[in-house]
């Protein structure tokens, strides 16, 4: 997984709220054994007609918006399915930061597993980075996340919260897996005990 | 692991059943979660056994490792063949050679055991109260209706399920909802979740587990709070719970997986401290009274714009901040005029199954409305069994007559229509009654519009044509 430290990038303002999975990247590209390749696909249905040209209004559409690295969203960015595949087409465009006042529980796991920073930030900071985002091309958003802040283009500054161990392995682009298996002896027990105490799992 | 679950602080059921499952717990929190059973599809997983040979890891419980493909299946009798689709195709042969090199337990998808996982596991006894259960599927919540914690996982995760058998997690918060009194008749499960859903919203439950109890869902079989849990998730919750009780212990007495003997004197006499006790901190309590819930169906593209069949399409300017544009957008997707009454909206299809509704009772309940009837002109009618077995069953009683003189197609189990990524989609404008858990845009094909409700309500909208309050329909029959 890429490390994660700070970025600077055009933002993308999709103020509509929940945003589910199968409109980030549809049912027909799940069909996939891979984890890369999405990119052209994110947001398929909303980002192309039925016939595969490119929708003009759709934002990651506009010549401003086409090297977005970051999505300002509205509540519940992420919400529905489990699919990793949403992650992986953010992460196949470009981008690597998403902001909103909230988030659907599993896609904000799956965000971390692949190196993509989600911010959780009140609706009047989301509001203010909305405006922000809107400016296009010219006004570029970073994400510090050492210091856990937002800035806008124009110098305003908002900070954010984050777990403690999340940002660690974002930081350091961490293997969860491999931190686990250094904890294979208690695992190891785990199991010991509860082949006595649960016999029947 | 501990061997008394009464001891100590009043806990909720979740509280138990995570601290049974705590394998390390570092100073924030974090904890690392044993898993005691891992379901794994074909959709979620090639890239996760990809990472664990190019890592040289291997399985580390194989034998608690459930493997079946559901989601791209077709239902159609030809896929005794094979599959048409290469993407499809390629994706179940992955699960088919995954599934026999790392030797999981395995049902192929022409064993007459195969059918939606969140099906098969309970079915086939691998699901039992008070277990951690896991999927790369959001709808594994339905397996919290046994008092199991059980939730989905994206394909990173099921890798470290897979090499440890355990997940990375911290502790969600407690929510209560309590359902009190008894349901009126036609009101089924899918109302109760529904109207849950329509009352917290679609991000209602987000961090929190949710415990579902009262006299309505005490009085739910084991496949109502199956369809209860199901829809946790559409809620936002991580997970959906029901404690354990004897019907619980019925229903999973004799299954292949379940234990026996004295193992299961030891089972059940553990599986009854699975209750949350008195005194347990709730962080946040719904309440809604079983009679005042009615027969509900869904009018827009989010599972929370639930409303009362008796109902009329609401105006985006009935909304507040981001869901006003959001309404107004999914009526302009389903083709809808604020103000409608709901019962005159016109339906070209009806689509009974899903892990929602697939199981034995919901084939059951659809067929007592549809026996002796026939879908209105012009309505196409597809049932679709939650497995192999709930066919099997549903054949012996007689109900595959009674859909196929309604009209109905009657097909092999899978995920069929809930997700589309088979050949059972709706076309672009089609109109769906259907009793799967998603109306999102495109979930049954790109422009299908979806309305969801229960199987009886499905039924009712397949005789008459448009979206009906079944009570209309209702004889003594059901």
């Amino acid at each position: 997984m890429d490390k994660f430290t700070t970025l600077t990038g055009i933002a993308a303002p999709m103020p509509l709220v929940n945003i589910d999975t199968d409109m980030i990247i549809p049912k027909q590209f799940l069909k996939t054994i891979h984890r890369s390749g999405l990119g052209k696909n994110l947001f398929d249905e909303m980002r192309y007609d039925a016939q595969g040209g490119e929708n003009p209004d759709f934002i990651l559409n506009q010549p401003a918006y086409r090297e977005s690295r970051i999505i300002v969203a509205g509540d519940n960015f992420g919400c529905g399915s489990s699919r990793e595949h949403a992650p992986w087409a953010l992460l196949d465009f470009g981008i690597r930061a998403v902001i909103s006042t909230s988030f659907a529980d599993i896609f904000y796991n799956n965000c971390f597993k692949n190196g993509i920073l989600p911010i959780v930030m009140p609706q009047e900071v989301v509001d203010v980075l909305m405006e922000d985002a809107r400016k296009g091309a010219n006004a570029r958003i970073t994400v510090d996340l050492e210091n856990q802040t937002v800035t806008t283009s124009d110098g305003q500054s908002f900070p954010f919260e984050i777990d403690p161990f999340r940002k660690h392995c974002l930081l350091n682009g961490l293997d969860d897996i491999g931190l686990t298996m250094e904890k294979a002896a208690s695992i190891d027990a785990f199991e010991q005990q509860a082949a006595q105490s649960r016999p029947w799992v | 692991m501990t061997g008394n679950n009464n001891a100590g602080a009043p806990r909720t059921l979740y509280d138990k059943i995570f601290d049974a499952h705590v394998v390390d717990r570092q100073e924030d929190g974090t904890c690392i979660l044993y898993i005691d059973r891992h379901l794994v599809h074909e959709v979620t997983s090639p890239q996760a056994f990809e990472g664990l040979r190019m890592a040289g890891r291997k399985v580390r419980r194989p034998d608690q490792t459930i493997a079946v493909p559901d989601h791209n299946v077709p239902t159609t009798p030809d896929r005794v063949n094979g599959i048409e689709n290469p993407e499809g195709r390629i994706q179940v042969a992955e699960l088919d050679k995954n599934a026999r090199e790392f030797g999981l337990n395995y049902y192929p998808m022409n064993d007459i055991r195969q059918g939606i996982v969140h099906i098969v596991g309970p079915e086939q006894g691998w699901t039992l109260p008070g277990m951690t259960v896991v999927c790369g599927d959001s709808h594994t919540a339905t397996h919290g209706a046994f008092g199991a914690l059980a939730h989905g996982i994206g394909t990173s995760e099921v890798e470290h399920v897979l090499a440890t058998q355990t997940l990375i997690q911290k502790k969600s918060k407690n929510m209560k909802v309590e359902i009190t009194g008894s349901l009126r008749p036609g009101v089924t499960a899918k109302d109760i979740t529904l109207a849950v859903i329509g009352k917290t919203g679609t991000a209602g439950g987000t961090g929190y587990v949710i415990e579902y109890c009262g006299q309505a869902i005490r009085e739910l079989s084991m496949e109502g709070r199956m369809t209860v849990c199901n829809m946790a998730i559409e809620g936002g919750a991580r997970a959906g719970l029901i404690a354990p009780d004897d019907k619980t212990f019925a229903y999973c007495q004799g299954r292949p997986h379940a234990p026996k003997g004295a193992a299961w004197e030891a089972a059940v006499q553990w599986w009854k401290t699975l209750f949350s006790d008195e005194g347990a901190h709730w962080d946040k309590v719904v309440t809604i009274a079983g009679e005042d819930i009615a027969p509900v169906v869904t009018w827009g593209t989010s599972p929370e714009d639930v409303l009362p069949i008796t109902g009329t399409v609401p105006s985006p300017d009935d909304f507040e901040g981001g869901k006003v544009e959001a309404a107004r957008r999914s009526l302009d997707y389903m083709g809808l005029t604020p103000g409608t009454p709901l019962n005159r909206i016109k339906v070209d299809a009806v689509f009974i199954g899903s892990c929602t509704n697939g199981r034995i009772e919901d084939l059951r309940a659809a067929a007592a409305i549809l026996r002796g009837r026939k879908l209105a002109d012009g309505v196409r009618g597809m049932v679709v069994p939650g497995s192999g077995l709930v066919r099997m069953q549903a054949e012996e009683e007689g109900l595959d007559k009674i859909f196929t003189d309604a009209g109905f197609e009657w097909r092999l189990a899978g995920c069929s229509m809930c997700l589309g990524m088979n050949p059972d989609q709706l076309a672009p404008g089609e109109r769906c009654a259907a009793t799967s858990n998603r109306n999102f845009e495109g979930r049954m094909g790109r422009g299908g519009r979806t309305h969801l409700m229960s199987p009886v309500m499905a039924a009712a909208a397949g005789i008459t044509g448009h979206l009906t309050d079944v009570r209309e329909l209702m004889t003594e029959t059901v």
